[in-house]
């Protein structure tokens, strides 16, 4: 590393680069057997049971976007990093950094999403902080949220777990959350009326694990660095290959259309809502059933399914019937002509 | 080397109109293209039509290619796939 | 829906009949250069190489603006990037482009302001907005871009703004061309003619150069049923020994292009020699802003030291933009050059034909 190296906005954009800072910076420095999981959550052995325990930060412009507002992510977001540990959330921490002069209007409007969303999730918020800094020491609001989560006997999902066989599921349309947060982007000027899908995912994982037990493998929820990060995530620490079918991909107009104006690839772009899941072909049907029937998983799809090789990549079948390796992302994507 | 993308054109206010790419509008400057009108179908670069997309020329094409899918006995070529 | 236009050009039926089609009539090998880098990146999104037979090459050529930008205009970028009051506005594509020693992107985690724009008049606006500071356009691309950007000098001379300028590297297409067959070995047997340019400059354009190589040259579009079908065009040319420049995107691109962007281009731009990376220079391939616009060029508003930069040790890109080297021929691809720590500028831009590589090529899958 060289020591004029500074943190880009890239080392947060969730793809190979803040993957990188993970390894060469994070795991050394706290290096313990719960983190080198690396699942969305820690898992620990508290006498007999088991825990889930996830933090994250919260930082999105603009904060309020259509379908939501940071509020919403904080509180559907750690659910759903308790909820691919396949737990059912118990309690979340709240904290908040404010910028000077951010208007108590916004702030109390971003309380109320939050409230409104943990009692939709039927999770209390038990504890926080709230700190300011000077004007211009952070960008209006960052919310952190921490949460701890129940994990039922028998349930023993991880990124670890995928088999060769396996099926894929993804729970709805992709992208969504994505295009709606670059569509409200100042300068950017784009009218879309796609919202973003932000929703508490643990009750859809407590049924599919209802109806398909241990044969539910993997459960992840796309968020930075899209699926297409996230089936690499999977690929590599189960060491199988993952094929994807283009056509199979649940995408809306609307998102393809942003996406194809602005020369993004909806595969990389963040979903708040949608989860992707590897499951034994045994349980297969049982599973979309029961991820279907809840509101959030109506247009679930299967998309692939895991093969023997080639261990730890993931290609592609393109709609027109040729084939390509998808990456993880390599960097944020912007706004380009060519 | 230049990403522009068929837009269907559905306002123009001076040299301005409002662009629709399946649902998603933006403006776009119409100063690099003469005789523009709603509803004509547009090439978009970098928010400018540069191009008005010649549908007869569009559908001689794909009639062709269709005809020779339709020879060469593949499945009709006529629709587009679902869910597009 | 506005699906039109384009989804009926990704029918996977009229796929597989161009794909036989190639495979009935392709018999000799043929190396085909994609001179456009959003050919590369639709090549490789839509894994079209799979879908073609051993006899055909893809070789991408110079058509990436981000690719073909010297390096030492990207430090004049940073200089300007540098200085107190200067707002830079880019397209994202030049962001992460390395410069001799920094690139846009780390300038502007230590400070800078950079912003991306979607088009050349969001800049425009950006100067209304900001009266206080100098709004710098970097004008990159070929004759697709240029009439935007000319456009906008354009816009913001009507509007009276003193504080927008535009620091000038646009290229031109057909003296490149000419240039690439021009020198010696060349090891390419025809040209996929990029469409959006050819929508500007019209199919009369090549006739030139064509007349001087008689290479068998398609002017495509961008879906993947477009490509297969100027491949095949080129297919059919080689093997009857018949070239010529046929028009396979007549939906757009007119026998004298777009008179209205050639017009405004002319306008406020004219020819000038312009410093390929990679290449070198090539006489009259470049575009300046013409002196009646000269408040609007950058380059004269803030005078830059434009010191020679030197190409990054061991990096190819000069040889793999001619189609003398594929990517993983160079020493760096792969190992000290990768998409997230790029060295040369075919790793940095999406479609920079090592990043496409990188990304998406996979042998086992026929690639």
């Amino acid at each position: 590393m060289d020591p004029a190296d500074k943190i880009l906005l890239d080392h947060g954009s969730g793809g190979r680069i803040a993957h990188r800072l993970l390894r060469d910076l994070l795991l050394p420095a706290f290096d313990n057997p719960a983190l080198a999981e690396l699942n969305d959550g820690a898992i620990l052995e508290v006498e007999g049971s088991r825990l889930a325990f996830s933090t994250d930060s919260y930082t999105v412009d603009p904060i309020f976007f259509p379908g939501g507002d940071i509020g919403d992510l904080a509180v559907n977001g750690t659910v759903n990093d308790l909820a691919m540990c396949g737990a059912r959330p118990l309690a979340l921490s709240a904290a908040f950094i404010l910028e000077e002069g951010f208007p108590l209007e916004d702030f109390r409007r971003i309380l109320g999403t939050m409230a409104r969303a943990a009692r939709e999730a039927g999770v209390a918020i038990v504890t926080g902080d709230t700190k300011v800094v000077p004007r211009g020491a952070a960008d209006r609001v960052f919310i952190n949220t921490s949460g701890i989560g129940l994990i039922p006997p028998g349930v023993r999902v991880a990124s670890h777990r995928a088999r060769p066989g396996d099926r894929i599921l993804l729970s709805g349309s992709l992208a969504d959350h994505g295009v709606s947060v670059l569509a409200g982007r100042e300068g950017l000027a784009f009218q879309t009326t796609v919202q973003s899908d932000t929703a508490p995912l643990h009750r859809m994982v407590a049924a599919m694990l209802a109806a398909g037990g241990e044969a539910v493998h993997v459960l992840r929820d796309p968020t930075r660095g899209g699926l297409g990060t996230a089936l690499n995530e999977i690929a590599e620490s189960s060491g199988v290959g993952v094929l994807i079918h283009e056509e199979t991909i649940p995408l809306k107009p609307e998102v393809a259309g942003l996406c194809e104006l602005l020369g993004f690839d909806p595969l990389y772009l963040a979903n708040e809502g949608k989860l992707v899941a590897f499951v034994h072909p045994e349980a297969a049907e049982a599973v979309l059933a029961a991820v279907r029937a809840d509101p959030a998983g109506r247009d679930a799809a299967w998309i692939g399914e895991a093969l023997a090789a080639p261990a730890g990549r993931v290609v592609m079948q393109t709609r027109i019937g040729g084939r390509r390796i998808v990456d993880m992302l390599s960097g944020e994507q912007f706004p380009r002509i060519c | 080397m230049c990403l522009a993308i068929p837009s269907r054109i559905v306002e123009i206010k001076d040299r301005m109109a409002v662009i629709d790419v399946d649902g998603v509008r933006r403006e776009c400057s119409l100063l690099l293209l003469e005789d523009a009108a709603v509803g004509d179908w547009v090439i978009v670069h970098a928010g400018f039509a540069i191009s008005r997309i010649d549908e007869e020329a569009a559908r001689e094409t794909l009639s062709l290619l269709r005809e020779a899918a339709a020879l060469a006995g593949g499945a009709p070529g006529g629709e587009p796939p679902a869910g597009e | 829906m506005a699906t039109r236009h384009s989804a009926e050009y990704r029918d996977r039926h009229l796929v597989q009949e161009l794909s036989s089609r190639i495979r009935r009539l392709s018999r000799r090998p043929l190396r085909i250069m994609e001179v456009c880098g959003t050919h590369t990146v639709s090549i490789f999104r839509h894994g079209i190489r799979s879908l073609l037979p051993e006899t055909i090459t893809l070789l991408s050529g110079p058509g990436c603006p981000v690719c073909v930008t010297d390096t030492a205009e990207i430090d004049a970028a940073i200089e300007l990037a540098r200085r107190p009051g200067v707002v830079i506005a880019t397209f994202g594509d030049l962001l992460r482009v390395p410069g001799s020693r920094s690139s846009l992107e780390r300038e502007r985690a230590a400070g800078c302001e950079v912003r991306i724009v979607y088009s050349a008049l969001d800049a425009v606006a950006l100067a209304r907005q900001t009266p206080g500071r100098e709004v710098v356009f970097l004008g990159i691309g070929f004759e697709t871009t240029a009439p935007t950007v000319a456009a906008a000098v354009l816009a913001a001379r009507q509007a009276g703004l003193g504080n927008f300028s535009v620091l000038c590297l646009h290229k031109t297409v057909p003296p490149a061309l000419a240039a690439l067959t021009a020198a010696g070995d060349l090891r390419i047997d025809a040209f996929l003619l990029p469409g959006h340019v050819s929508v500007v400059i019209g199919r009369r354009a090549y006739l030139p150069f064509f007349e001087r190589t008689r290479l068998p040259c398609a002017i495509a579009g961008f879906e993947p049923v477009d490509i297969l079908q100027a491949v095949a065009a080129l297919v059919a040319q080689a093997e009857t020994e018949r070239p010529q420049v046929e028009n396979v995107y007549r939906r757009a691109v007119a026998e004298e292009g777009n008179p209205a962007a050639q017009r405004v281009l002319a306008a406020v731009f004219e020819p000038a020699d312009a410093r390929w990376r990679g290449i070198g220079v090539i006489p009259a391939s470049g575009l300046e802003i013409r002196e009646a616009y000269a408040a609007f060029d950058a380059s004269r508003r803030f005078p830059l030291e434009l010191a020679p930069a030197p190409e990054p040790r061991g990096c190819s890109c000069g040889e793999i933009l001619t189609a003398r080297k594929t990517p993983p021929e160079c020493p760096l691809y792969g190992i000290r050059c990768t998409p997230s720590d790029p060295v040369g500028p075919c790793m940095v831009s999406s479609e920079g034909t090592c990043a496409a590589y990188f990304r998406y090529h996979d042998a086992s899958a026929g690639g």
